[in-house]
């Protein structure tokens, strides 16, 4: 059985809804964060796939700055939850709800 | 007849791995979890012969981000949080809209079914991953958005310590 491009988009698409519902579902932020990576190793995955299957490497210049991006978006969201924490000490995202009224 | 079997080892152990994220209760097992994941990633971009993007996966994401993650759910001392938001329309709605996302992403994919051109040859995609033609494509035609990621890193770095460092009263 040959191994086609559509099984690597079809597993991006499975860890891509994991993903989601790792963002819909849980209530501890740094884990939504995680889910947030995890979605982006999806998309990488795709972007991967679609450059080695054509030959074409600009898709892998975009995943190179997708992971700098990652990696930007991680410290800075890690930093906010520090700073949420250090105020009102939970991390839980039913109880972070200081803009909602 | 190894591609085969590498790729179905790296995938189930990917979904394992996300979905073992997903449902366990401590972040740290989340966090050791979603790293089994990267790695198989990276594996899966070895079987598609990407080798530069196979090695950076494992150096920034499975050694920086991660451990950047697990500092910080050390740092913090976090109370055990129920598993899964509760909320019942609220939750089937959510429900509904990743099945809606899965089921989007699949016909797209079974729509490609035929479409899409025949892969390239194994050289020539064992070429296109090499860290000699991606090194001189980023320093070449893409050196204006590599400097510009260069200044979106240090902003980045400025702001997490500027965050972290004040006190918000």
């Amino acid at each position: 059985m040959e191994i086609t491009i559509n099984w690597y988009l079809s597993l991006s698409a499975i860890l891509f809804v994991i993903g989601v519902l790792g963002v819909l579902f849980r209530r501890n932020v740094i884990v939504i964060l995680m889910s947030v990576e995890l979605m982006l190793n999806a998309v990488n995955l795709t972007l991967v796939t679609f450059s080695q299957s054509m030959g074409d490497a600009a898709g892998q210049i975009l995943v190179f700055f997708v992971m700098s991006v990652a990696a930007a978006e991680a410290a800075v969201g890690l930093a906010i939850v520090i700073a949420i924490f250090r105020n009102k000490l939970t991390v839980d995202v039913t109880q972070i709800n200081l803009f909602r009224y | 007849m190894i591609g085969p079997i590498l790729f179905s080892v790296f995938a189930v152990a990917a979904i394992a791995g996300a979905l073992g994220m997903l449902f366990s209760k401590n972040p740290v097992s989340s966090a050791l979890w979603l790293i089994l994941t990267l790695f198989c990633v990276a594996g899966l971009y070895l079987t598609l012969n990407a080798t530069f993007i196979a090695v950076v996966q494992v150096l920034v994401y499975a050694g920086a981000i991660m451990v950047l993650f697990l500092f910080v759910i050390m740092l913090l001392n976090l109370a055990e949080l129920p598993r899964l938001q509760t909320g019942d329309g609220k939750r089937f709605l959510g429900y509904v809209g990743a099945c809606g996302i899965f089921a989007a992403l699949m016909i797209t994919t079974s729509s490609a079914l035929g479409v899409l051109p025949e892969p390239v040859s194994v050289g020539v995609a064992a070429e296109t991953g090499s860290a000699l033609n991606l090194a001189t494509l980023l320093f070449t035609q893409y050196a204006l958005p590599f400097e510009v990621i260069g200044i979106l890193l240090l902003v980045a770095t400025i702001g997490a310590v500027m965050l972290a460092k004040r006190r918000f009263v």
